[in-house]
Formats: structure tokens, C-alpha cells, sequence
């Protein structure tokens, strides 16, 4: 159980700066995921806490203790990768014994330590094989086993699952949510995936070019974005963005209402305007209606709807369900939206 | 490959290749067994009766013959050891982000550019000569008596000649592996607690097994037939102790002008470097399957 935290931690490479100075704590034994678009610094983020990357300014604690200029063997953290980066000439057993035989433990303890990690992992059967001779989710359990031997006081993940098929990815989540529970060790996690992020994390903290954008657990990150930038990134699909008149009207520069709190009607509402496009996914239906001077408006309701592509309808919004940002996007909190 | 008609016209396309190789390769070779088992002496015109076995016999017995056969394996390996040893570390620091890499990249280069019979004269006369040579000034300049290195050590000196021009080969191939290693291998060891020489033990000598093999046997096929090394620098002596059985043949053919025992040596050396081929795969072939 360990804590992690950083105190005003910069990245640059050469004159661009990637990171630029940011404070973070995450407490022991917590699970949390860094999300962002591609390009913002999340690899770069976990790479400065697995010390793979020279911090240029500022500093991290792990545990309380600088770790700014240890060596990453040394600050005890096991990171897994998107490449896995396996070692291909080594059996899986060699490959998951590898970090205990780096730290020079006798060859009982190995033995026990690589059994117990392949019985966590269901990779008993595939201990003499070679990576290349393993499929995509196998090779990820072995770089999870890797990770698990050495006892570290953190994991870092870097997007983990993005080379895995979408029921793959389902089954890993949740082997990962399961070890998170079981070995009760910090966890940082990183990932494009919104509902890995909100099924996963304990705390979720957007980035944004190298900033944290808000940081809380996945319902407040829904229910409360503190600015525009988290509103549009969480939630699929996107939360419904509106500025101008409308916007003025309840005293901001934007507004945000999410799809699930517009209603639709075929007789009366707020605006009026034509389905676009109606996506029928079973459970839910995800409505676009273009309406004059709005843009379109993404409605989600029940699956059984019958709703075309054409059709004239009224949409309104849900008023106390209503997101206000002011004109550099933070959200505006006090009072509740009304219409002026 | 995928089917058996693209099969065969991949083996249509191949034929005129495939039989040119054939003739080119079979007629000399024919005619070397031919001339290996007749009398044949440009010296002594008198017809070319059938000798059997009898050049085999003459040239197995031939009392350089054994030396020959060591110092060919001897200069084979001496080279491959050098060779590999340096070219791994040589390719190790031109992996390395520095200053003027590129030029640095293509002066290591330059000794595969120099003629074989060009960088034998010159390390011949202008580093191992006892008098002149760089070698004896340096001797000279800590008091020492300088070595006259083709006389006193002729297969050391040669090999030394031979890996300095093959060393680029070995560095440039090794060099373009080391390119291809994941870097994310490299740090996942190192944050299972490897250390810098682990890394390079567990890590990238795996990683380079491949790209050391091809080194190994591209060198083997043109090692085993080095000459011109030797014809410019100790024209196989003193004696006899800086022959290979390339050089004996030779020696056989155009000293003594008896192309009869030079044709047996010369499939003797078929058949020796054949089976030196043959074990070559054996040890170390199988680390191409990977
Ligand atoms: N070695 C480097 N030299 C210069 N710039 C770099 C280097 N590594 C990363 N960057 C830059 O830093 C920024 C952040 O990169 P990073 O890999 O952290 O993004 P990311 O958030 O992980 O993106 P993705 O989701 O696509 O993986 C990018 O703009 C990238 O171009
Ligand atoms: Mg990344």
C-alpha cells in the first residue's frame, strides 16, 4: 500500500514542453485512471513515476519519500506495457521469473512465486511456451505476471487492452478490477477507453495538453465536469453543447445538457427541429435532430421508440439537469440554472 | 507460395538462374575431378594418363598438408572471434545518441571499401614492418625491441589484417539488429531490476543471435578461401606456418605446376569446408528457426 504523489512536476523535450508543471496525489491503494486525448501526456506522466523518463522540474514522493532521481528498479513500481514488450527468446516461465532473478532470489522461491503467479493468472498450461505462441490476451496475462512476482508497491498500466477485440477487453477489465481487489496495491491506469475508465477507477483524472483538467471518481467526473473540456470528453455520446442566445439565457457563455436529459416529443417543446439520424442499439436509441440555429442535438431514449430518419419533432431539455460554463470554460456553480 | 500453380512459375522464373548457376558451378568442377584423377604437369608434357588416387594420396601426404588444414581453421576462427567480440561493441556504441554519429558511422565503414591485397601492403608495410613500421616505432618509444610481426607470429598478424577489413561487415549487421530491438524490451528490463549488464546478457545478446549467426556463416564461406591476404604478405611462410589450404593449392598448382595433386587438394578443400558448413549449421543454425 502505497502513496504516490507529485509536486509540481514539468516535462520538456528540448524547448517543448509536454508537461507543464502539475500536482497529483494518489492515495495508497487506490486505482486511478489517467484519461485525455491522444497526445496529452499520459504516457509521458506514468513514464516520469516509473522513472523511465528524467522529471526537468519539480518532485515525487512515493510513500512520502523523494523518489525524483532514483533509478526506476528502485522506486519498486512494475510497469505493464502496450507493447508488453515480452522477451521473446524466453519461455513464459523465464519471461514472469525474470525480475526475481534480477533480484537474486533463490530458485525455490522463483519456482513458488512463478507457480502462484500462473495460477492467478490461468498461464499454468502455457508456462514452457514462448510469447510468439500465445495469443494476444495470454500475452498480456504473462506481462501481468511479470508485473505481479516482484511484489512491487504500485502498477503502472499503460493502456493495457488497446490491442485486444472488444470481448477480450471486457474479460481483462475485469481480471484486472479482480487482482486490484485481491492484491489491494495502488494502481495507475492508463487508457482511451471511457467505460475502462469508468468501470476501473476509483478516481479518473482527465488531462488535457498536459494538465489536469478535474479529478474525482467517474459519477462526479458525469455528473459535475468542472470545465467544458471534461464535459465534452466524458460520457458517451457526447454531452449536447450549446452556445449564443440560448447560453445567454441562463447567464452563460455555454451550456451543456446531456442526451438522456432531453426529452422528445411529437407535439410540443422547446425547440423543434428533424431526426437526422436514429441509431437503434436495443436497450437505448440515440436520436440526432438537427434543429434551426442549434446545430443538432443528440437525444438518447428508450429502445422502443419508433422514431426515422425525417421526422418533425419537439425536443426540451431538462433544466435542472442543465451544465452552465462561463466563458473560459469552468463551470458555473452557484445558483441553480434558470432561465433569465 | 499459396498454390501449386504459383509454385511452379515461380520455379519457371527461377530455371534460368537456377542452370546458369549449374554450368557455371559443374564444369569446373567436373573438370577439377577430371584433372585430380591424371597425370597432369605443365612442367612435364608427356600426356595425361590415369593416375587414380594416387594426387590424393601426394597431396594428403604432402608435409604442409596438416599445418595448412590447422591454420585455416585457426585464421577462420581467430577472425569470427574478433570480429563478433568487436562488432557487438562497435555496433554497442554506435547505437549510442552522440555527436557526428553519421560520420563517425561511415569512417567505420571505410576498411570494407579498401582492397584486401590494399590493406595487406599497407598494414604489411607501414604498421608491421620491424624497421619502418608504426608497431616497431611504438615498441622502439617504450624501450622494448620491436616484433617483427610477419616473421615471428605470421598467423596472428594475418588474422589481425583480415578481421581489421571484415570488422565493418560484422558492425554494420549487428548495428542494423541492435536498430530493431524494441526499446520497450530494454526498459521493461530495467525496471524488473536489471542492470546495464544484464540487459545487454539477457536482452539484446538474444536479440543479436540472429544477426551473429549470419555473420558467422557469410564469413565462414569467405574465410575459408582467404588468399590474397596471404600472397601479398607472407606468401604462406615462414615455411610453411602461414598457409591454409588455399594457399597450398595454389602452391601445388602455380609453384610446382602440378595441376593434378592441386585439383585433388582443391576437392579436398570442398569436401573439408563442406563438412566445417555442415557442423557451422549444426551449432549454431538453429538460432535462425527463430
Ligand atoms: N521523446 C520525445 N521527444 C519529443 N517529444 C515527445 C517525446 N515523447 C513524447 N513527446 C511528445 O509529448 C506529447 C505527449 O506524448 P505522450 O506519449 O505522453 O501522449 P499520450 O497522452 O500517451 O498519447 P496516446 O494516447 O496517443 O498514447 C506528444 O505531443 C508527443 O509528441
Ligand atoms: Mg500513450
Amino acid at each position: 500500500m502505497t502513496s504516490i504523489a507529485l509536486k509540481n512536476v514539468s516535462k520538456r523535450y528540448g524547448a517543448h514542453e509536454v508537461i507543464p508543471g502539475l500536482d497529483l496525489e494518489i492515495e495508497a491503494g487506490e486505482l486511478v485512471v489517467f484519461v485525455g486525448p491522444s497526445g496529452c501526456g499520459k504516457s509521458t506522466l506514468l513514464r516520469l513515476i516509473a522513472g523511465l523518463e528524467d522529471v526537468s522540474s519539480g518532485q515525487l514522493l512515493i510513500d512520502g519519500r523523494d523518489a525524483t532521481r532514483l533509478p526506476p528498479a528502485q522506486r519498486g513500481l512494475s510497469m505493464v506495457f502496450q507493447s508488453y514488450a515480452l522477451y521473446p527468446h524466453m519461455s513464459v516461465r523465464d519471461n514472469i521469473a525474470f525480475p526475481l532473478k534480477m533480484a537474486r532470489r533463490s530458485k525455490s522461491v522463483i519456482e513458488r512465486k512463478v507457480n502462484d503467479a500462473a495460477r492467478v493468472l490461468n498461464l499454468q498450461e502455457y508456462l514452457d511456451r514462448k510469447p510468439r505462441e500465445l495469443s494476444g490476451g495470454q500475452r498480456q496475462r504473462v506481462a501481468i505476471g511479470r508485473a505481479i512476482v516482484r511484489e512491487p508497491v504500485a502498477f503502472l498500466f499503460d493502456e493495457p487492452l488497446s490491442n485486444l477485440d472488444a470481448a477480450l477487453r471486457v474479460n481483462m477489465r475485469m481480471e484486472i478490477a479482480g487482482l486490484h481487489q485481491q492484491l489491494g496495491a495502488t494502481m495507475i491506469y492508463v487508457t482511451h477507453d471511457q467505460v475502462e475508465a469508468m468501470t476501473l477507477a476509483d478516481r479518473i483524472v482527465v488531462l488535457n495538453a498536459g494538465r489536469v483538467e478535474q479529478v474525482g471518481t467517474p459519477l462526479e467526473l458525469y455528473r459535475s465536469p468542472a470545465t467544458l473540456f471534461v464535459a465534452g470528453f466524458i460520457g458517451s455520446p457526447r454531452m449536447n453543447l450549446l452556445g449564443g442566445f440560448e447560453a445567454r439565457q441562463y447567464g452563460a457563455a455555454t451550456i451543456g445538457i446531456r442526451p438522456e436529459h432531453v426529452a422528445l416529443s411529437s407535439s410540443e417543446g422547446r425547440w423543434r427541429g428533424k431526426v437526422s439520424l436514429a441509431e437503434h442499439l436495443g436497450s437505448d436509441t440515440f436520436v440526432y435532430v438537427d434543429v434551426d440555429g442549434l446545430g443538432t442535438i443528440t437525444v438518447r431514449t428508450t429502445g422502443d421508440v419508433d422514431v426515422r430518419p425525417g421526422d418533425s419533432l419537439w425536443v426540451t431539455p431538462e433544466e435542472t439537469c442543465l451544465h452552465r460554463f462561463d466563458e473560459h470554460g469552468r463551470a458555473i456553480r452557484q445558483g441553480p440554472p434558470q432561465r433569465h | 507460395m499459396a498454390s501449386i500453380h504459383s509454385r511452379a512459375t515461380a520455379r519457371l522464373m527461377l530455371s534460368p538462374a537456377v542452370i546458369l548457376l549449374l554450368v557455371w558451378m559443374a564444369a569446373p568442377l567436373v573438370m577439377t575431378l577430371w584433372y585430380s584423377l591424371h597425370d597432369y604437369q605443365l612442367l612435364m608434357p608427356r600426356g595425361n594418363p590415369f593416375l587414380g588416387l594416387e594426387n590424393y594420396a601426394y597431396f594428403l601426404s604432402d608435409p604442409g598438408f596438416l599445418q595448412s588444414i590447422g591454420n585455416t581453421f585457426m585464421l577462420v576462427m581467430g577472425v569470427l572471434l574478433i570480429t563478433v567480440v568487436c562488432g557487438v561493441g562497435l555496433a554497442l556504441l554506435l547505437d549510442q545518441p552522440m555527436y557526428g554519429r553519421g560520420v563517425v558511422r561511415v569512417l567505420v565503414v571505410a576498411p570494407f571499401f579498401v582492397m584486401p591485397t590494399v590493406s595487406a601492403l599497407v598494414w604489411k608495410n607501414m604498421f608491421m614492418n620491424p624497421v619502418n613500421g608504426l608497431f616497431a616505432w611504438m615498441a622502439q618509444m617504450f624501450g622494448a625491441d620491436a616484433i617483427d610481426w610477419l616473421a615471428q607470429v605470421p598467423l596472428l598478424s594475418l588474422t589481425l589484417i583480415v578481421a581489421w577489413g571484415w570488422l565493418p561487415f560484422a558492425t554494420l549487421i549487428l548495428l542494423t539488429a541492435l536498430q530493431s530491438l524494441d526499446t520497450e524490451q530494454k526498459e521493461a528490463a530495467e525496471m524488473d531490476g536489471a542492470n546495464a549488464w544484464a540487459r545487454f546478457l539477457h536482452i539484446t545478446l538474444p536479440h543479436l543471435s540472429r544477426a551473429i549467426t549470419v555473420v558467422i556463416l557469410i564469413q565462414t564461406i569467405f574465410l575459408l578461401s582467404l588468399f590474397a591476404e596471404i600472397f601479398v604478405t607472407t606468401n604462406g611462410g615462414p615455411g610453411t606456418q602461414s598457409s591454409n589450404l588455399a594457399y597450398l593449392v595454389y602452391s601445388h598448382a602455380l609453384l610446382r605446376f602440378d595441376v593434378g595433386s592441386a585439383s585433388a587438394g582443391g576437392v579436398i578443400a570442398v569436401v573439408a569446408a563442406n563438412i566445417l558448413a555442415l557442423l557451422l549449421m549444426r551449432l549454431v543454425g538453429k538460432s535462425l528457426e527463430v
